[in-house]
């Protein structure tokens, strides 16, 4: 029996950004591209989502302090 | 030699070539001897001058420059025989087991050679290690028989530390030596050498080089006697005993005696090397010292290592027992002038200060503000005496620069270990005093965790203006009063500042004028004016607060009453400051305590750091002259109770174990029900547990209700000053169920817990309850018993303590070069993002409201009380 992992509660929800938006995240952080945190491209979620190495993701979680946070992570 | 700035871009580990070590050696050295009667080093002796010299006033006769310039340089010794180095005698053991005995090729089949060398070179392509694959290969290549020419191979052992054994008979160095040299070139990969560095046969030494006398130091005594270094008394044993072997060997002497020397010289190079090997007697000093040799210079905790080069000494700092001091301020520290006389501040001397700089140097470093050393511009430092006084006064001008004595209102670096976080060290400022001990306020006994049953703690004082300066903004006292860890103060007011601070403002606490100066003379505050009528403690407390402070808060005395009666509080608990006026309640641990204090809360992140302190100073001090004016006393007497009372905690306490007595007889008759989820012996334990618990908190109960505010005992449990009720209803009333591991007590002996029990007695009395109180006295088991639960506690906390600093450890490794950038992002030293934002919320915790953003409710109940003071 396959579970769908990203409907699992413990998943926050992740998306794949065009290079539009991609450039506007960087841009926007003033940073290269690889000084963002990483995410592996066999990471569960990176592979159900059908990502590619070099894609950026978003990343929109539940935070204790902040209540919801936006973070993104590049696919190695 | 002046310093040369080169890039390390490789590092690469080999073994020294005999060649290499002739090459790199200034001379021979022949003689065990160091001195002549004249007191000279012996030519080709272990103080050869060839090797290097320490006296700064010599030239050295190998490289020319000047003692102290000169790193020194090698000698060697020729050894009569071949000796095996023990730092390498596991490897030969291994080399020898996994090569023939007679060809000397590795016992690998070819077609294993041809493989095992494809994969190295792979790995060595993908700069993977190469550890996992050598181990392999030494497990595979231990074969009986030789793949290549058919040898029969025997047992290779090795006889800790360095004797290899082959079948029965034992092999010599030189035999070894020669094993080695058979083995190909290219099989040197196979076994995990590196041909471009290293030769398996250099394992075994025939020179052995003689490190530089700057390694090796003698000292002279102040008897004049020469005391030499570890290394070179065992140098002179190795030049002895091999001068001895060469000479019998000359003489043809008889194969018995030359074997005998020859272990013995392996002996020495081998407590040379290391004196803590295992299975040699370690070599001693004439004394019975163990001597220090190479390997005892490196390991451990005094090692080179963990000791040079993790840590370091260091200078302009001082060491002392603190003890306490209620009138200076938060941001001072007291130092002995003791220790303001050794330690000191450069100043640079200028137009403006030279007039200062001079009365320091006329001080001379024995009168207190007086000055150590003088530095002239072109960096030469001079000792300040009394003979050279005059001289140095004559020269100073504008560019020298003075190091004087610490004085008042220097910024100094005060530390308390184990520095767990950053309020572990702060700076102070400077108040010179008499005695032997560092001074500190009260209410930084919190940050530091310090008490005073002969806490040390150290001071360190800065050098530079920008270290001064960064200190005074970042690091004083003042701006630590708010904790990152929870957004609320961790400095404030302790013990007697909070238990004054209730008896002051209680409510029917009145003085009269006179007596209400005096407390403000007393606490230095500033004098109001005359009412010509009594005060309350409130208004008095109220001449510290800021005039436009506005709060509403419940005290710590609250007794969460079910319906709050707010301002009409029978215990005034319900504390409202009105402009600047407390209106109700009274002061205790949530006005201006540490790690609760609401009133210092708000008056550090409304009123900046600067009002905070003076605040806290006042506060603290008027608390203290109150609590002087009052006095405050605590005894025994405090938890007495009337007798009826203990009659009734006495009737109680017996029911209960009654009640006990009846769940084990249910037990054992079968007729106890068990609770869901839990066996029947499980389910009588929590019962016993709940009834024998319950019993205890009435009997607290009881004896609580007996209490009153006249009580001093109970005041500073209520206010937060120090104990808490239980404490007193344990002294007072019942001590309770004893435990360990979170049960009652089981344990002792078999199937009971002492030979005063019957086996398998479940009673209260024989698990651990203990019936009487502190105050009564424990009859013997229930001492036993307290004893047991009390052992464990002391046992946890030895343990949590050891467990929490290597957590600590681990995770200040992993954090430490993270930090937060001017953008809000948090990033490590590479600038790789690790939050996009610090915290996800980027809010400084420390100027959060108890980690929160802002407190809306607090916020609407302080403008309601504010419109409603300006109506
Ligand atoms: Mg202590
Ligand atoms: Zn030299
Ligand atoms: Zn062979
Ligand atoms: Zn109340």
């Amino acid at each position: 029996m396959k579970k769908d992992i990203l409907k699992h509660k413990l998943v926050p929800e992740h998306a794949i950004l065009s290079k539009t938006e991609a450039n506007k995240v960087i841009k926007q952080l003033n940073i290269h591209q690889e000084q963002l945190p990483k995410i592996k491209v066999d990471d569960p979620v990176v592979k159900e989502i059908d990502a590619k190495s070099g894609d950026i993701l978003k990343i929109t979680r539940r935070s204790h302090t902040a209540g919801k946070f936006i973070t993104y992570r590049l696919v190695l | 030699m002046q310093g040369i700035l080169k890039k390390i871009s490789q590092i690469n580990f080999g073994l020294l070539s005999p060649e290499n070590i002739r090459k790199m050696s200034v001379t021979k050295i022949v003689t065990p001897d160091t001195y002549d009667e004249d007191g000279y080093p012996i030519e080709a002796g272990l103080m050869d001058p060839r090797l290097g010299v320490i006296d700064p006033g010599l030239r050295c006769r190998s490289c020319g420059s000047k003692g102290g310039d000169c790193q020194g340089h090698f000698g060697h010794i020729n050894l009569a025989r071949p000796v095996i180095h023990v730092g390498f005698a596991d490897t030969i053991h291994k080399i020898l087991r996994s090569t023939c005995s007679s060809c000397g090729r590795v016992l690998l089949t070819e077609s294993e050679i041809i493989d095992y060398k494809d994969k190295l070179d792979a790995k060595y392509k993908n700069e993977e290690s190469i550890t996992a694959l050598i181990k392999e290969i030494y497990t595979v290549a231990r074969r009986d028989k030789c793949p290549h020419c058919d040898e029969e191979q025997e047992e290779v052992k090795i006889d800790k530390p360095v004797s290899i054994v082959e079948g029965n008979y034992k092999l010599t160095s030189s035999e070894v030596r020669e094993r080695l040299e058979k083995i190909e070139e290219d099989d040197y990969i196979l076994i995990g050498i590196n041909p471009v560095v290293a030769k398996p046969e250099w394992m075994v030494l025939t020179v052995l080089p003689v490190p530089p006398v700057t390694v090796r130091p003698s000292i002279t005594l102040e008897t004049g006697e020469r005391s030499e270094d570890d290394l070179t008394h065992k140098l002179v044993d190795i030049l002895r005993i091999n001068q001895r072997l060469k000479e019998n060997m000359e003489a043809g002497a008889p194969q018995l005696i030359v074997e005998d020397l020859w272990e013995l010289l392996q002996y020495h190079v081998t407590t040379y090397f290391d004196n803590e090997a295992s299975g040699v007697p370690p070599a001693r000093h004439r004394s019975g010292r163990p001597l220090k040799t190479l390997a005892q210079r490196l390991k451990g905790k005094e090692g080179r290592f963990r000791s040079n080069l993790s840590g370091k000494r260091v200078n302009f700092s001082a060491r002392t027992v603190i003890s306490p001091d209620p009138n200076i301020s938060i941001n001072e520290v007291g130092v002995p002038e003791m220790i303001a006389r050794e330690v000191t501040v450069p100043v640079y001397v200028t137009d403006w200060n030279i007039e200062d700089m001079r009365k320091h140097i006329e001080n001379g470093p024995k009168i207190h503000p007086g000055a150590n050393y003088v530095i002239r511009p072109d960096d030469r430092k001079i000792r300040v005496y009394e003979e050279t006084k005059d001289s140095i006064l004559e020269k100073l001008e504008p560019g020298y620069v003075v190091e004087r004595h610490l004085m008042d209102g220097d910024i100094v670096l005060f530390n308390r270990q184990p520095s767990l976080h950053r309020m572990s060290m702060m700076a102070h400022e400077v108040k010179v005093l008499p005695y032997k001990t560092f001074r500190l306020n009260l209410c930084v006994c919190p940050p530091y965790n310090a008490d005073f049953d002969g806490d040390e703690m150290n001071m360190h004082v800065f050098q530079t203006e920008e270290s001064r300066a960064e200190a005074k903004s970042l690091m004083r006292v003042q701006e630590h009063i708010l904790s990152p860890r929870f957004g609320g103060p961790i400095i404030g007011g302790i013990h007697d500042h909070i238990s004054g601070a209730y008896l002051l403002t209680r409510e029917g606490s009145v003085f009269e004028e006179d007596h209400v100066l005096q407390m403000l003379k007393k606490a230095r505050l500033p004098l109001p004016k005359r009412k010509n009528e009594g005060w309350t403690g409130k208004e008095v407390f109220s001449l510290l607060l800021p005039d436009d402070l506005n709060m509403v808060y419940r005290a710590e005395i609250c007794r969460k009453c079910d319906e709050c009666l707010r301002q009409d509080c029978k215990n005034d608990a319900y504390v409202v400051i009105e402009d600047g006026q407390l209106k109700t309640g009274a002061i205790d641990e949530k006005a201006y305590g540490a790690f609760s204090g609401k009133i210092l809360d708000s008056i550090v992140k409304d009123y900046g750091t600067d009002k905070a302190r003076e605040f806290l100073d006042s506060a603290t001090k008027l608390a203290i002259s109150g609590i002087m004016k009052r006095g405050f006393t605590t005894s025994t007497a405090d938890e007495e109770i009337p007798r009826e009372a203990k009659d009734r905690i006495e009737e109680l306490l017996s029911m209960a174990e009654l009640k006990v007595e009846q769940l084990i007889d249910a037990y054992h008759n079968d007729e106890l029900e068990a609770l869901p989820g839990r066996s029947l012996r499980e389910t009588l334990e929590m019962k016993i547990m709940q009834v024998l618990g319950e019993a205890r908190d009435k009997s607290g109960e009881i004896a609580e209700s007996y209490f009153g505010m006249d009580n001093h005992a109970v005041i500073m449990a209520l206010t937060g000053a120090r104990g808490s009720m239980l404490n007193l209803t344990q002294i007072a009333a019942c001590v309770g169920q004893q435990s360990v591991r979170g049960g009652r007590i089981e344990r002792g002996y078999s199937k009971r817990t002492l030979p005063h029990f019957k086996e398998g007695e479940l009673g209260a009395k024989a698990s651990g309850f203990v019936h009487s109180s502190y105050k009564k006295g424990l009859d013997p088991l229930e001492f036993f018993f307290h004893a047991m639960g009390g052992r464990e506690g002391l046992v946890d906390t030895a343990i949590r303590t050891a467990q929490s600093g290597y957590m600590q450890r681990r995770l200040v490794n992993a954090l430490q070069d993270l930090s937060v950038q001017p953008d809000g992002t948090v990033r490590d030293n590479r600038g790789i993002v690790i939050q996009s934002k610090y915290g996800e919320d980027g809010v400084d915790p420390a100027k959060s409201d108890y980690g929160k953003v802002a407190d809306i409710d607090r916020m609407i109940e302080e403008m309601r009380i504010k419109s409603k003071a300006a109506k």
